[in-house]
């Protein structure tokens, strides 16, 4: 699916290209896209030597193992596939704590730390696993607590009350990360059915 | 509450930084030395990311530059009005699962020409919040730890995307009317 949708994209907007004359965009897109993307990596460099160097203090100092134990029930229901003392149900713990207070740069460090953990537990296969699954699918649809970047914009542009849409954003945020993992699981379902 | 939290935000990082070189001094293990081992991974993990993002920024750079986006967020816009979706911000319901960056221009844009505290403008707002870059999300997590096959992990981030648009529409008609 990946493939079709990133292959579609670019095959789209160059023929479109072709019948509305726009080239020279497209031409100028490809290059900036590019660069764009190594900006952003090298942006990304700093925060994940930053933050896996931390997270690899904190899990020999056992300070994961212990988050982990705090949330162990409410996270087990939802990872039931991770056995509870692994080092991924801390990195997952990691992760969405830093999600729910907005830290998106030290989320990201500890997300991936938990998919490679993940990793580890289906054997190294290149094929995504379950828990992987409903881990991103989590992450896709945010847990952030306090939209921190859509309050400043409000506030630049004048807003009476630039906070008034925390409320509706966070009963939008609930229901989606909660239909999100129904959905998931509704699939899981039939996936495994399907192999039986 | 909001003000609450915005001091845990900013408090968190170095309590939790000042919590983690404290416990590791304690148990004596050398701080240090982990923090350098665990860091080279980072710098590993970012190289192997960097294929990936360019490819997929790429590709988003040219279907937006090309128009392709607008001209079909044009054609389904009439499609749009009769079911009662506000068509202005069908252009940021679109490009929200591809581009963090681009649905953040998109909703400064919409804030700044309809105002924050209009209907568009608090719906942009609670769209902007309520979730997160589904595509980009996969291509750093799935790319960094080298996963080929995504599962199902795609189709349940759109489908939740598309649910968390239509759930803003609702959440947001109903609390400011």
């Amino acid at each position: 699916m990946i493939n079709i949708i990133w292959a579609l994209m670019s095959v789209v907007g160059i023929i479109y290209a072709m019948l509305n004359g726009t080239m020279e965009q497209v031409n100028e897109a490809i290059f900036k896209g590019a660069n764009d993307a190594v900006t952003l990596v090298i942006a990304l460099t700093s925060v994940l030597v930053f933050w896996l160097g931390m997270m690899r203090i904190a899990e020999k100092a056992g300070i994961l193992s212990a988050l982990s134990n705090l949330f162990r029930p409410l996270v087990t229901r939802v990872f039931p596939e991770i056995p509870p003392n692994h080092p991924a149900m801390g990195y997952i713990l990691a992760n969405f704590s830093a999600n729910l207070f907005g830290l998106g740069n030290a989320a990201t460090p500890m997300g991936i730390k938990a998919m490679e953990e993940m990793k580890k537990l289906n054997h190294g296969k290149d094929k995504a696993s379950n828990s992987m699954i409903t881990f991103l699918v989590i992450n896709t649809s945010s847990i952030t607590l306090i939209p921190t970047t859509v309050i400043a914009i409000r506030m630049e542009n004048g807003s009476t009350s630039p906070t008034e849409i925390v409320g509706t954003t966070l009963v939008a945020t609930i229901v989606t990360t909660i239909s999100a993992i129904w959905i998931d699981r509704l699939l899981r379902r039939r996936r495994e059915s399907i192999m039986k | 509450m909001i003000q609450a939290i915005t001091i845990i935000s900013t408090w968190l990082i170095p309590l939790l930084i000042v919590g983690i070189l404290l416990t590791a001094t304690y148990k004596k293990i050398p701080s240090y030395e982990l923090f350098v081992e665990g860091g080279k991974e980072g710098v590993k993990m970012a190289v192997s990311l960097l294929p990936f993002l360019v490819g997929m920024m790429v590709s988003i750079a040219i279907l937006r530059s090309s128009g392709a986006l607008d001209a079909f967020v044009n054609i389904i816009q009439p499609f749009l009005e009769k079911v009662g979706f506000p068509a202005e911000i069908m252009p940021l319901a679109l490009i929200r699962p591809i581009s963090g960056t681009a649905a953040l221009s998109v909703t400064a844009e919409i804030i700044q020409t309809y105002g924050p505290d209009s209907f568009l403008g608090r719906l942009a707002s609670t769209m902007q919040g309520s979730t997160d870059t589904t595509l980009y999300i996969l291509t750093v997590y799935f790319g960094a730890v080298g996963i080929k096959k995504m599962g199902d992990a795609l189709k349940v981030g759109l489908i939740a995307d598309l649910i968390g648009i239509i759930i803003s529409v609702i959440v947001v008609s109903w609390i400011f009317s």
